[in-house]
């Protein structure tokens, strides 16, 4: 390939519930809704709250996702650091949630970020041209998983 | 699989790295002196650099005389974008279950 390829920073899923916002807040923020369309959890919304997420191991991966919650704005943001592999992979992501009112519903916007928040900082910033790189896979990824219901 | 986009996403995480690897892919084949030049980093931690991106497989390198020169392999990132395809279909299949759990709620 000649053209430089673009660099993923992040994975953004974006879906239209017909469903008041308040609704959505609480089945991303009760940890007993939470479990039964995420994973299992000990979730509770305060910053700085450490819990994990729980699912049946799989190859490469032991099930466990060590997450802290970083932002809580009802009921409109919430995001948690989201790490897999245990500390020494280093591998830590951000996933943040976005709930915006629309007709008929609610709009979320789940936000993946990879790299951890200090990168993320140092990237976004104008002393890397990378962001020159970015975008085009977060465009295609939103083009084939926005859904609307 | 995961492990080779581990190793992308770490070889990446470093904001030096990233930027010797984007210089090396917009500018095409570079020596270690020059990207020297261009990080304004130390020669030898340019060069770590270089051995952990060459081992995430995103540089390839030949010698030619005193010289080791670097060349990007944008390729390499293949794994780093399989594995946000298959978190793609992770957060897809939540989102189908969050829908039908907002049915059944109150």
């Amino acid at each position: 390939m000649n053209q430089p390829k673009e660099c993923p920073r992040s994975l953004v899923i974006e879906r239209i519930f017909p469903h008041p916002q308040e609704k959505l807040w609480r089945a991303l923020t009760d940890s007993a809704l939470l479990a039964q369309w995420m994973m299992s959890n000990d979730f509770e919304p305060a910053v700085g709250k450490k819990f994990q997420f729980r699912a049946e191991p799989a190859p490469n991966w032991n099930g466990i996702v060590d997450c802290e919650v970083v932002l809580v704005d009802p009921i409109e943001h919430l995001s948690y650091n989201w790490g897999t592999g245990g500390p020494s992979s280093g591998l830590q992501w951000v996933v943040d949630f976005t709930l915006t009112p629309t007709m008929g519903g609610t709009h979320v916007r789940m936000e993946q970020s990879g790299f951890g928040p200090d990168q993320l900082a140092a990237y976004n910033g104008a002393n890397y041209g990378w962001h020159k790189m970015l975008g085009g896979l977060e465009r295609v990824l939103d083009a084939g998983i926005t859904a609307t219901a | 699989m995961q492990a080779a986009a581990n190793n992308v996403f770490r070889a990446l995480a470093d904001p030096t790295r990233r930027s010797i690897f984007e210089e090396l892919t917009r500018q095409g084949e570079q020596t270690v002196h020059a990207l020297t030049r261009y990080a304004g980093v130390s020669q030898p931690a340019v060069s770590k650099h270089l051995t952990v991106l060459k081992r995430a497989k995103l540089v390839r390198h030949r010698r030619e005389g005193r010289e080791t020169h670097y060349q990007a392999q944008p390729d390499a990132l293949t794994p780093m974008v399989n594995w946000l395809d298959q978190y793609g279909a992770f957060w897809r299949e939540r989102f189908d279950r969050l829908e039908s759990l907002l049915e059944r709620m109150e």
